[in-house]
């Protein structure tokens, strides 16, 4: 069994509550302690059927004002897979949540009401999945039984979604027709629609591929922390823990230290009391080298011929994630990979109006949930990759040093 | 030493995927974090805490103490498994007790107040006085609604508490570790997992858990819809009666507020098969300290709790 993480976009109008409601229900990962709390709310509140969008209420905040502030994180499992959803808010602050979810996703979900068909709103979530190199789409056309299942209105909003995706940057999209709230096309293929002939949600979510979204050519292993146990039995043990981000290592083979540049070979790789044969993406393994190289947090490992970029400059697209806006000459901590370091704004060479596409020019600056092409220069070198290659090795965030809040996340050009 | 062969199609299952992710974030924090703390209660999710940090650091010892809030009603099968634990990993364990807390003052008991809700001033200053900058927690996601909108990397200011509505974006797997003086970070990483994942992980791993998780006879009686353990510090209500029976626990902690159920589950596959089956969640079935309120959790963690 794998693992599949999808992040949802659309609002509550949408029936994306409703329908993350249904997928947990009707894969039974609701429990009857937690559905009969849910009956007695939707009782209480006069409602004539079980609200299943209560389930994914969070804080009690949320509660009050009735809309979601925040990622949410839900997790449901069928045979064939797990699945994690970050859950994330259609309105308030929806930039930066759409970010975050969709910052690990493998999947992006985004609804629509057939009624409205698309709108400004699931533009706007199809370019920050794309922007994300989310690397499979779903829009779910919802809410089929209130236009009384009728093919021309998904035909419709179907192409007209396909002609807008052609600008953007998205392998891989399937456009299903749904009712969350009757159950077609969730889990089963719907009777009321026979003229479609995709998947129901459900089996596409447990079916796509995604076994090759990942990089198992370029060897990227950023150095977590040095094991050295100092104890009589392991004496002279020296490994460099971290996560693999791309490619597959073995031992014997040849690499290449950065920033050091010094070369070597793989002596071993540890998992716990297991020697490996392998290690390849997300694993978090020990790598032993056989020379005594100067090796320390922050670190990459790569192979000799196939290096990252190495430098100061960083050409990349920003998510601004605070109030006061993001300028020129400004000053930050930035973490990439296991590097922390200082870094300074030297340019913002645009604003992308998600809505329009639009670069405007002009700017000066980067507002609270904007999207900007920005330069960066850092005081020490970052081993990078572009983003749309290597999401781990194209990703930062920005950190301010005053306050120590997360301010930015940044994608590699 | 035989090499290991791994899955020829460069594949991870899902429970890998899980603990590569849990291992990394513990040695993050080890790298970032000038004095990390793991919160450890003895039960199942503690337990694979300190398992999942053991293979993070191997073959070195775990880098940072275990922190225990004795709430004076702990289950000595726990006790047992605990110091089995500590034992084995050499790791140095600091107990904070809520006796103790009580009689220094830093907390009060008032009769009515639960050793459960008594346990957070007792923490919050065993954080402070050992100037502890992270703690990890054993909380998942799946487990309640709060915990659902909850961060890895969850930032306490100086008086120990969360802040919901202001939680940093948490990206990629890039974790921010900066602090304040006197602030520090809660970190859970086992976040991504469900119970069933853990059951089955403990099952995979031959983990040593508490005997209690497991089906045996005990003497209990029926207090709000729970089943309660006899023992001499849960004194029995009017009409309330003793009975022996076949139970296993779901959870453990506070032996007067945490119920058991009626099982035969006596291997963990049994239990791995119970729990896939189970309709009620374990917090539900089983903590009475849940139950207070429809927020009983987002208020406790926003005082501080674990």
């Amino acid at each position: 069994m794998d693992l599949l993480r999808f992040a949802t976009a659309g609002s509550v109008d949408d029936g994306k509550s409703t329908l993350i409601g249904r997928l947990l229900l009707d894969s039974k990962s609701i429990f009857e302690d937690q559905l009969e709390a849910v009956e007695a709310t939707s009782k209480t509140r006069g409602y004539d059927y079980t609200d299943l969008a209560l389930l994914t209420d969070g804080l009690r905040s949320e509660r009050e004002q009735g809309i979601t502030i925040d990622v949410a994180y839900r997790y449901f499992a069928t045979p064939r897979r797990k699945f994690i959803i970050a859950d994330t808010p259609g309105h308030v602050q929806y930039t930066r949540n759409m970010v975050t979810g969709a910052s690990t996703a493998d999947l992006g979900l985004v609804l629509v009401d057939a009624r409205q068909g698309l709108t400004e709103q699931s533009r706007r979530h199809a370019v920050i999945l794309s922007l994300l190199r989310v690397p499979h789409l779903v829009l779910a056309v919802n809410k089929m039984d209130l236009v009384d299942y009728d093919e021309a209105t998904y035909e419709k909003i179907r192409q007209e979604f396909e002609n807008f995706t052609q600008r953007l940057n998205v392998p891989d999209l399937a456009v299903i027709p749904l009712s969350a709230l009757k159950g077609d096309n969730v889990v089963t293929r719907s009777e009321a629609m026979p003229w479609y002939e995709g998947s129901s949600l459900m089996h596409h979510l447990e079916n796509v591929h995604i076994a090759s979204d990942r990089d198992l050519r370029d060897v990227r292993f950023p150095v977590q922390y040095v094991v050295r146990p100092k104890s009589d039995e392991h004496h002279d043990y020296r490994g460099y823990a971290g996560q693999v981000a791309s490619g597959v290592m073995r031992p014997g083979d040849e690499v290449m230290v950065l920033p050091s540049g010094l070369t070597s070979k793989i002596a071993g790789i540890d998992l716990y009391d297991q020697e490996l044969d392998a290690a390849y993406p997300p694993m978090s393994v020990v790598v032993r080298l056989e020379d005594d190289l100067d090796v320390s947090r922050g670190d990459m490992i790569c192979r000799v011929k196939n290096a990252p970029d190495a430098g100061q400059d960083i050409d990349a697209m920003v998510c601004w994630m605070t109030r006061e806006p993001l300028r020129p000459r400004q000053k930050l901590a930035i973490k990439h990979t296991t590097r922390l370091a200082r870094t300074m704004v030297k340019d913002i060479q645009y604003r992308l109006d998600i809505n329009t596409l639009h670069r405007d020019q002009e700017t000066q600056e980067l507002g609270l949930n904007e999207i900007g092409r920005v330069t960066l220069r850092t005081t020490q070198q970052v081993f990078t990759d572009p983003y749309e290659q290597n999401r781990v090795t194209g990703s930062f965030i920005l950190i301010d040093e005053a306050t120590g809040v997360t301010v930015g996340a940044g994608m590699i050009n | 030493m035989t090499r290991v062969q791994t899955n020829t199609d460069y594949r991870l299952s899902q429970l890998d995927e899980l603990e590569a992710e849990s291992i990394h974030i513990f040695r993050e924090v080890a790298a970032e974090l000038e004095k990390p703390v793991l919160m450890f209660s003895g039960g199942k999710d503690s337990i694979v805490m300190l398992r999942l940090a053991e293979k993070a650091f191997h073959p070195a010892r775990i880098p940072f103490p275990v922190l225990q809030v004795d709430t004076g009603y702990d289950f000595p099968e726990v006790l047992a498994c605990r110091d089995s634990w500590v034992d084995r990993l050499g790791v140095r364990l600091i107990v904070a007790s809520v006796e103790q807390a009580i009689a220094d003052g830093v907390v009060v008991d008032d009769g009515k107040t639960t050793r459960n809700r008594l346990q957070i001033g007792t923490l919050l200053n065993a954080i402070e006085e050992n100037a502890f900058t992270a703690a990890f927690g054993g909380g998942r996601r799946d487990e309640e609604k709060a915990r659902a909108k909850e961060r890895v990397y969850s930032h306490r200011d100086e008086f120990g508490q969360w802040d919901p509505k202001n939680q940093r974006p948490e990206l990629w797997s890039l974790y921010n570790g900066r602090l304040h003086e006197g602030e520090h970070m809660r970190v859970f990483p086992l976040s991504n997992w469900t119970e069933l994942d853990i059951w089955d992980y403990i099952a995979r791993e031959g983990i040593e858990i508490p005997s209690i998780y497991f089906s045996h006879q005990r003497r209990v009686f029926e207090r709000d819809g729970m089943l309660l353990s006899e023992s001499e510090f849960n004194p029995l209500r009017d009409g309330e009666t003793v009975t022996e029976r076949t139970v296993r626990f779901r959870t453990v902690g506070d032996l007067t507020l945490t119920g058991c159920v009626e099982s035969s589950a006596g291997t963990l596959q049994e239990i791995v098969e119970e729990v896939a089956a189970s309709r009620i969640t374990e917090r539900g079935a089983t903590r009475g300290d849940d139950r207070f309120s429809e927020a009983a959790m987002e208020d406790r963690k926003k005082e501080g709790y674990f």
